[in-house]
């Protein structure tokens, strides 16, 4: 049935490589951490058995061995313990398996700095701030510099010699080194622009103009850090793209046939728009990495800056839950610009075999 | 010879392979001409000028010393990543390409693995979890072992291409093994290749340390230049204009990525004649 339907197969195929793909990603989250000499397991665990803390301390320290499925539970939910009354450590595996069961219920466990918020409750408030910026950054910065690599590649001649190095020098600027610049110059020096944060400090989120207003303003400045850059590199990409499709034979036909330069700007840029398309969904994972360090740049609400509290405060919990949810995020964006690829590439719809995983 | 002839046509390389040499004798003679010295030697945040060209930190330490420092240390780190980068990810990449079949796929699939999941994150993941001893030779090998599968990739589609070619089967007619094959005939042609992959893991690799640095993960033993970002903005000297605080190094990484993606685009448009005019 699926042997008819090639975009249909190709997309359970993309599918299924992704889950297989998810379920690494869970397995480092939650080995990674416990790999170090100094891993967050033995820091909790010895923090418990120590005979220092009072017990009210001990009690919410071993509520969250409970929670963090570190301990052994008996039936009735009781911890199990050692015959001198220390909690029963579970195995590594055993707490693999309950790391699962907490990720599939949409558990990511309570903050240690922000006790007792949830870490799912915390990263719910920081998200909407990070896909604002970042969904309309990375896809105004593909297209714009898509059409100006293009352009640079037909044109060349002065505009070439003036954009590409521009567009080269632009591309090679770290994230937060250009995030750092606009900062310095456009609030520092001019002080046409707030250096921090995504809305003003006396404003409390609501649906109100004066907080879109300040929101809006806050904005401008993360937004063009990172669209530059990131224009500037796809620029560059299309640039030799583009010139490489400008020497094969149906660009010839057509300028001899006579047709006029935007038809055959148009048919150079679909063509050349597919390698970049995948060169996009390839770049993904560095380009939301990066930009989430321009968060924590401009104190951005959104989850870079959840991370860096996170880091700063050593609160585990809240680091494994934030990259967790940014490597589902970059597999989700990645899984959409593959099924994009589906439904565009015409060798895929022709059910031809695609070169490559 | 007739190669490096060719390079130096390309004023895109000349100034490319120059701005880094620059910096590259600015971190090995740096210390042979200039004091280098991380003690205290002014006032917290004192400006430029009195002797000290680009000023002092907040701790009172001269910032050219510390610049020279945090330059080695960034080179260092970036070399240090890019060849393992480099090594593994040409090695896994060659093997795969010229092999084909099942080896192929699994490696292949293990490639692509990691290149979705975002090396950034296993890094801070990976340097959260080591408190203390984070030195920089260990950042440089997380690094490294973060970022190999981008060579691999590229190198994988070279060899795969290269697979088919006559004189790959006149050496195995003379009975050569896969390995005398790939170090023989198949790597030499691939050099080049490898080399503007090397150029461009270096890049990253120091671009790595200086974000990894930036957020507070960075290594405790060494300045680095991220480092000195990171103290910049947590001691709030961005939002206070002091500019020598972190203009300079911010110049440095800008100057030294720079250089290398000139150097590598240059090389790009040498081997791929259709690039160039």
């Amino acid at each position: 049935m699926l042997k008819n339907r090639p975009t249909l197969r190709y997309i359970l195929h993309r599918g299924g490589w992704y889950l297989v793909t998810f379920l690494v990603a869970v397995t480092i989250n939650f080995f990674l951490p416990r790999l170090g000499a100094a891993n967050p397991v033995d820091i909790i665990m010895g923090k418990v058995s120590s005979g220092l803390s009072t017990e009210a301390a001990k009690e919410k320290e071993e509520s969250y061995l409970k929670e963090f499925g570190l301990v052994k539970v008996d039936g009735s939910g009781n911890i199990m313990r050692q015959a001198d009354g220390k909690p029963l450590r579970a195995s590594n595996l055993e707490q693999f398996g309950n790391y699962l069961k907490m990720c599939l219920r949409g558990d990511l466990g309570t903050s240690f700095q922000k006790y007792p918020k949830k870490v799912m409750d915390v990263i719910v408030e920081a998200v909407p701030w990070t896909i604002a910026l970042q969904l309309p950054t990375i896809l105004f910065g593909w297209i714009v510099g898509n059409v100006l690599g293009a352009l640079a590649a037909y044109r060349r001649g002065v505009f070439d010699r003036i954009f590409f190095p521009a567009a080269l020098l632009i591309s090679s600027l770290p994230f937060f080194v250009f995030g750092m610049l606009l900062v310095y110059y456009f609030s520092v020096v001019l002080g046409w622009f707030p250096a921090m944060g995504g809305y003003a400090g006396d404003l409390i989120p609501s649906f109100s103009l004066t907080f879109f207003g300040s929101a809006a303003y806050h904005y401008v400045l993360p937004f063009f850090s990172i669209f530059l850059i990131l224009a500037g590199g796809q620029a560059i990409g299309m640039r030799s793209m583009g010139i490489y499709e400008l020497g094969t034979d149906y660009i010839k036909y057509a300028k001899w046939l006579g047709l006029k330069e935007p038809k055959i700007l148009a048919y150079l840029f679909r063509n050349a728009m597919l390698p970049q398309l995948t060169g996009l969904a390839l770049s993904l994972g560095s380009m939301i990495g990066g930009a989430l360090i321009t968060e924590m740049i401009f104190s951005y609400p959104g989850l870079g800056m959840a991370m860096l509290t996170a880091i700063q405060n050593n609160d585990y919990p809240m680091i494994q839950g934030c990259t967790l949810l940014v490597t589902i995020s970059v597999l989700i964006a990645n899984f959409t610009v593959d099924i994009m690829i589906g439904f565009l590439d015409p060798r895929v719809k022709a059910g031809l075999q695609m070169g490559g995983n | 010879m007739k190669f490096l002839r060719n390079m130096l046509k390309s004023p895109m390389f000349v100034v490319g392979m120059g701005l880094f040499i620059l910096t590259l004798a600015i971190a090995i003679l740096g210390p042979v001409f200039y004091k280098v010295t991380l003690e205290q030697v002014g006032g917290q945040y004192a400006p430029p000028g009195n002797g000290y060209l680009f000023g002092t930190d907040d701790l009172g330490r001269d910032y050219v010393s510390l610049l020279i420092d945090g330059l080695r240390s960034s080179l260092y780190v970036g070399f240090l990543a890019g060849i393992i980068a480099t090594t593994v990810g040409t090695l896994l990449g060659v093997y795969g390409g010229f092999k084909g079949g099942w080896i192929d796929d699994v490696l292949n699939m293990f490639t692509n693995l990691f290149i979705v999941i975002p090396s950034f994150v296993v890094l801070i993941l990976i340097s959260a979890s080591i408190k203390d001893g984070r030195s920089l030779t260990l950042i440089g090998l997380i690094i490294g072992c973060t970022t190999w599968t981008w060579s691999a990739r590229a190198v994988r589609a070279q060899a795969a291409a290269l697979k088919s070619r006559d004189h790959i089967s006149l050496a195995r007619i003379n009975g050569d093994g896969t390995l005398a094959i790939l170090f023989k005939h198949i790597l030499p042609y691939l050099l080049s290749y490898v080399f503007m992959v090397f150029i461009l893991q270096i890049a990253s690799g120091i671009l790595s340390e200086a974000a990894i640095s930036m957020i507070g993960l960075g290594p405790l033993d060494t300045v680095s230049l991220g480092s000195i970002l990171n103290q910049a903005k947590n001691t709030g000297a961005l939002g206070d204009g002091v500019w020598w605080a972190f203009i300079p190094a911010t110049i440095i990484i800008t100057v030294i990525v720079f250089a290398l993606y000139l150097v590598n685009t240059s090389m790009e448009g040498v081997f791929n004649p259709r690039l160039r005019k």
